[in-house]
């Protein structure tokens, strides 16, 4: 699904590579932690999955797509395959709940009728029914980040690429937004997260690539945060 | 679905920046209405030249017992034998077209005086045979006047010799420098409303900069992103092309075809046919001057 051949990234103007001949290969379906001390290269690494970025060196392969040869028109519809999720949630405070989710839809050209039947859908899915008609500000912090989740997954994309979903909420909210990314990959969905949350990933017990200055220093299935001992 | 999204953007922008959509429009309309002025004003001059040069000729003023000059014995006449002569050296002339000399008498001189001066307190103050006689000389190419000027200027009995092209060509240059300098203001202007709407866009781009981040994430092309602020600066821009075109209507109807038109009728003036060129071309550089700093001020804000 995701596949790093020999990947090197040099920001212009710096001498030190952000990521240094990284080799990564990530099946469909799999769930994935990426941890790291910061400017460790978590975040250039999910950038050069979305595009955001060029690999200065090395392929990038997402889903069979090679990144180098995709023309940027294509980019759009090569991003459709993916759902992103932040650490700000990044949701639109001028729109309800309904509206920031329909509005991934329609920016996609997706009939009103489609984005009537899927958006209760979804956001029942990720456990807000009944809450379509709020705005974000009126919702809490685990609420918000599932109204992110529901718009990142609504479109059904092959992978959820999250940055620190739970970094701005407390140990038990993120509980529960780590149980809806597991079911979100339980429906065949490749998940691929970011994070500096200890607990969280040892109490997952999933694939564990670690980063450290830009090398890939530990690629561990069903592994822990820090060193298994 | 999707047309119905970019509108209300495209309207939202458009409220949102109230203020510079108005300071676009009017740029747009000052700046589009001096340009058209400027195109109407060349073709105006193009016709003008061409109809005044066609009746360019050479007039030959004779010595007479009223006026005199170097080649003239003073208080006398032309005498019939100096007419001959410089009839003679105009019709041999390679440049005088066949036959192009007309001689005018004292009796249509005086004809001519009375029609021109009708009414006027002049009309009685000088007799015919005050009048002086003169050759009217046609040219085959009305540039080509200097060679016979000076071919007759020296001969005895004449007088002086006048050719219009002398007396029009300041005039045309001066009304050259006026249309240089119109086309330059209207240039400089319709820069400003460029950048105009480059920082017009640029603020609509910074104060939507969420919504834009949430759709390059979520995969909406560049073309569905782009094309709110396209129409936003197509509007505004076709909004003040259309003020001008308005404009130039206005003025080629009161200025030139009601009033120019009807009491100087000696003149070619222009009329709807260029006037909906200038438009034409007005509007077409209105949208261009939307479209192209728009396309660069998004390419710099939107990049994928």
């Amino acid at each position: 699904m995701i596949r790093f051949e020999n990947v090197s990234k040099v920001y212009d103007g710096q001498r030190r590579a952000a990521l240094a001949d990284v080799n990564v290969e990530i099946d469909k379906g799999e769930f994935v932690f990426l941890v790291g001390t910061s400017g460790s290269g978590k975040s250039t690494f999910l950038r050069l999955i979305l595009r955001e970025l060029r690999a200065t060196q090395g392929n990038v392969y997402v889903a069979g797509r090679d990144l180098a040869k995709l023309h940027s028109w294509k980019v759009p519809s090569m991003r459709r395959q993916i759902g992103t999720v932040f650490q700000d949630f990044r949701l639109l405070p001028n729109k309800t709940v309904h509206e920031n989710v329909a509005f991934a839809l329609q920016v996609i050209g997706k009939s009103k009728t489609t984005i009537n039947r899927v958006v209760p859908e979804v956001l029942d899915l990720v456990g807000l029914d009944g809450k379509g008609d709020r705005r974000p500000d009126e919702l809490s912090g685990g609420e918000q980040q599932r109204v992110a989740i529901a718009r990142a997954f609504v479109n059904r994309p092959m992978i959820l690429i999250a940055d620190e979903p739970t970094g701005n909420l407390d140990p038990a909210t993120s509980v529960g937004i780590m149980k809806l990314l597991d079911r979100i990959n339980r429906a065949d969905t490749t998940v691929l997260m970011a994070t500096h949350d200890q607990t969280i990933v040892d109490q997952m017990r999933k694939r564990v690539i670690e980063l450290d200055d830009g090398l890939v220093v530990r690629d561990q299935s069903r592994g822990v945060y820090g060193y298994a001992t | 679905m999707r047309m119905r999204h970019i509108f209300a953007e495209a309207g939202a922008g458009l409220r949102r920046n109230l203020t510079m959509t108005l300071a676009v429009i009017v740029t747009m309309w000052v700046s589009l209405s001096l340009f058209g002025a400027g195109l109407l004003a060349q073709q105006e001059v193009g016709l003008a030249k061409g109809k005044w040069y066609d009746k360019i000729e050479i007039t030959v003023f004779l010595c007479s017992k009223a006026v005199a000059g170097d080649n003239c014995t003073p208080g006398q006449d032309a005498t019939e034998a100096q007419k001959v002569v410089i009839r003679q050296t105009l019709q041999s002339n390679p440049e005088v077209s066949a036959n192009g000399v007309y001689f005018e008498d004292k009796h249509e001189a005086f004809e001519e005086f009375q029609k021109a001066y009708k009414g006027n307190p002049l009309e009685g103050s000088l007799t015919e045979d005050q009048m002086q006689e003169s050759f009217r000389v046609k040219l085959k190419d009305p540039q080509e006047y200097a060679g016979v000027v000076s071919s007759v200027a020296q001969l005895p009995g004449v007088q002086a010799v006048q050719d219009l092209k002398q007396i029009l060509d300041p005039l045309f240059s001066w009304i050259n420098l006026l249309q240089w300098g119109t086309i330059i203001a209207s240039a400089l202007l319709l820069l400003a409303a460029a950048l105009q709407i480059g920082n017009t866009i640029r603020l609509t781009a910074f104060a939507r900069r969420r919504e834009i981040g949430i759709m390059r994430l979520v995969g909406a092309s560049n073309f569905y992103i782009t094309l709110p602020f396209l129409l936003e600066s197509v509007i505004s821009a076709l909004i003040g092309a259309g003020l001008a075109a308005g404009t130039l209507g206005a003025g080629v109807y009161f200025v030139i075809i009601r009033k120019a038109q009807v009491s100087i009728q000696s003149l070619a003036w222009i009329g709807w046919h260029q006037t909906i060129l200038a438009m034409a071309a007005v509007g077409i550089v209105g949208i261009l001057l939307a479209v192209i700093p728009t396309l660069v001020t998004t390419r710099k804000y939107l990049r994928v």
